[in-house]
């Protein structure tokens, strides 16, 4: 499908959810509450087909966060930006773990480096961190006066 | 102390018990540590721990300058380090517009394919090593210095190049350059038959590799497997082919695919990779044209406010950098997509119900370099 058509198409079956002008990618901002049903119908609509999720990140605007998902259809060979605008002080989303199966070790990066909760993620722990490690070190306010060189 | 219920737990009730493989373990290739759930000599689990040699990269380029931030990448794959440093400026030129002169465009796509070469080489020597037999390791560094010599004339380093820049790339071939890189791949061509005759035919080899290990095509899209591990199960994925960059649409290559998805499969891969890689080489090397190998570009750069993500096929799959801009001279938020990490996550799924020395052959053919999975 192309831009277009699968912005139409996304347009005509969720008229509430926005689309960013231009941009490399056609990018649609979805409410967090919703993602998890989102998520399903892009992975198993016929028309959709988004198995390939080949980049899961968070970003901190310092007001909230954004998770940011990119997603491929190898049957159809679109592409799709979904973002999601988080609440900085208690993020919480869903998992995409079960829906795809990188989205695992992925979302345990993004939950110790931003602190974002993912709700029935299957094993929520600290990946690359130490397991004592306070602070979330993504995040643009994160301050450690011991380790961090600044610039 | 050392006390031995650290290295070994048994699980009370059952017959198994936790062992640690690694971070100090010649088979993982680095600092990986692998927690393992095992009943006999049959994993139940894999558990990888990672993290043991995390730098933060991503929090460091937040405070470089865009041209700057492109060489601590040198440092996520090693043994790649120029295809990182491809996807990065290509990801500011992106975002700047800028036109990449075309011998610029013929130099990266040549290094790129040595760098494939060279980083497949250490693979097939490593990979041979790890089921046991020691020469080929030998055989492989023999020619892999080769192509490092080459390097080291052209951009002045071995392995951490730092040879892409926004806009081209940092200096001009070296003269006798096309005359190496011929005399390589005349040397090569020969090699890599006895590659072939040495290990691909050993029948104790392929038994240790056959059937082990095996990735279907929809556990590989769904595990975001790419590169050469998801190509070995019958996923489409190179980034050449589909996504072209530089010059490689107007190149005539084929993207191999197989579909056993075993460490066979991905073992042939990668070899079948080596060949299409010279035939890149030696398509491209007799027509380098003249003209200019860097661009003009402003002495301080700076991406308008926006969001912009590159990718490039390195050995070991896609790599896509994601940058966001506010505007100014550095990223605001620039995010690796690495391929190691994605094809990390499968090992817990194409391990399960191996014998443990199986689980070394599996981790051989994934081809994980650590630095790269931890960033």
């Amino acid at each position: 499908m192309t831009r277009e058509d699968l912005q139409q198409e996304l347009t005509g079956r969720f008229p509430d959810f926005t689309f960013e002008e231009g941009g490399q990618f056609l990018t649609m901002h979805v409410p967090a509450a919703q993602w998890s049903n989102i998520a399903y119908f892009l992975r198993d609509a016929p028309e959709m087909q988004f198995d390939f999720l080949f980049c899961l990140t968070c970003v901190d605007w310092l007001k909230h966060l954004t998770m940011v998902y990119h997603l491929r259809s190898y049957t159809h060979k679109h592409e799709l930006v979904v973002k999601c605008q988080l609440d900085r002080e208690q993020p919480e989303i869903a998992s995409a773990a079960y829906i795809w199966r990188t989205a695992e070790f992925h979302e345990r990066e993004v939950f110790e480096l931003f602190g974002v909760n993912f709700l029935q993620h299957p094993d929520l722990r600290k990946l690359i961190l130490p397991d004592d490690w306070v602070g979330y070190p993504l995040r643009k306010d994160y301050d450690d006066p011991i380790n961090m060189i600044k610039l | 102390m050392y006390r031995e219920t650290d290295i070994i737990q048994t699980i009370p009730g059952t017959d198994e018990m936790v062992i640690n493989v690694g971070p100090q373990h010649p088979s993982t290739h680095g600092v990986l540590h692998l927690v393992l759930t095992i009943n006999g000599e049959i994993v139940k689990k894999v558990e990888p721990h990672i993290g043991y040699i995390h730098r933060s990269i991503e929090k460091m380029c937040e405070s470089l300058t865009y041209r700057q931030f492109i060489y601590s990448t040198s440092r996520m794959d090693y043994l790649a380090a120029h295809t990182n440093n491809h996807a990065c400026a290509m990801c500011v030129e992106q975002g700047m517009g800028i036109e990449v002169p075309l011998r610029a465009q013929y130099i990266r796509v040549l290094m790129d394919e040595l760098t494939r070469i060279a980083s497949h080489c250490l693979w097939w020597g490593s990979i041979a090593m790890d089921c046991g037999a020691v020469t080929p390791f030998f055989l492989a560094f023999r020619e892999r210095e080769m192509i490092n010599s080459i390097m080291e004339e052209t951009c002045g380093a071995r392995l951490t190049m730092n040879y892409n820049v926004p806009g081209g790339v940092m200096a001009d071939i070296h003269p006798t350059f096309q005359q190496s890189v011929k005399d390589f791949v005349r040397h090569f061509r020969s090699k890599i038959d006895e590659y072939d005759e040495l290990v691909t035919g050993n029948i104790i080899f392929q038994s240790r590799l056959k059937g082990v290990g095996k990735l279907s095509k929809e556990d590989a899209i769904s595990y975001g497997c790419t590169g050469p591990t998801a190509r070995a199960s019958g996923v489409s994925c190179d980034v050449r082919k589909h996504f072209p960059y530089e010059i490689y649409n107007q190149i005539d290559f084929t993207e191999i695919t197989h579909t056993a998805g075993d460490s066979y499969a991905r073992y042939l891969m990668r070899l079948a990779e080596m060949r299409e890689s010279m035939s890149i080489i030696e398509q491209l090397i007799d027509n380098i044209p003249e003209g200019d190998y860097l661009a003009k570009t402003k002495a301080v750069l700076k991406l308008p406010k926006g969001e912009f993500y590159s990718r490039v096929e390195t050995p070991r799959g896609e790599l896509g950098v994601y940058i966001v801009s506010e505007g100014g001279t550095t990223p605001y938020r620039i995010k690796f997509r690495s391929p190691g990490f994605s094809n990390l996550s499968a090992l817990d799924h194409m391990t399960r119900g191996h014998k443990i020395g199986d689980l070394v052959a599996i981790m051989g053919t994934l081809d994980l370099v650590i630095p790269d999975i931890d960033r």
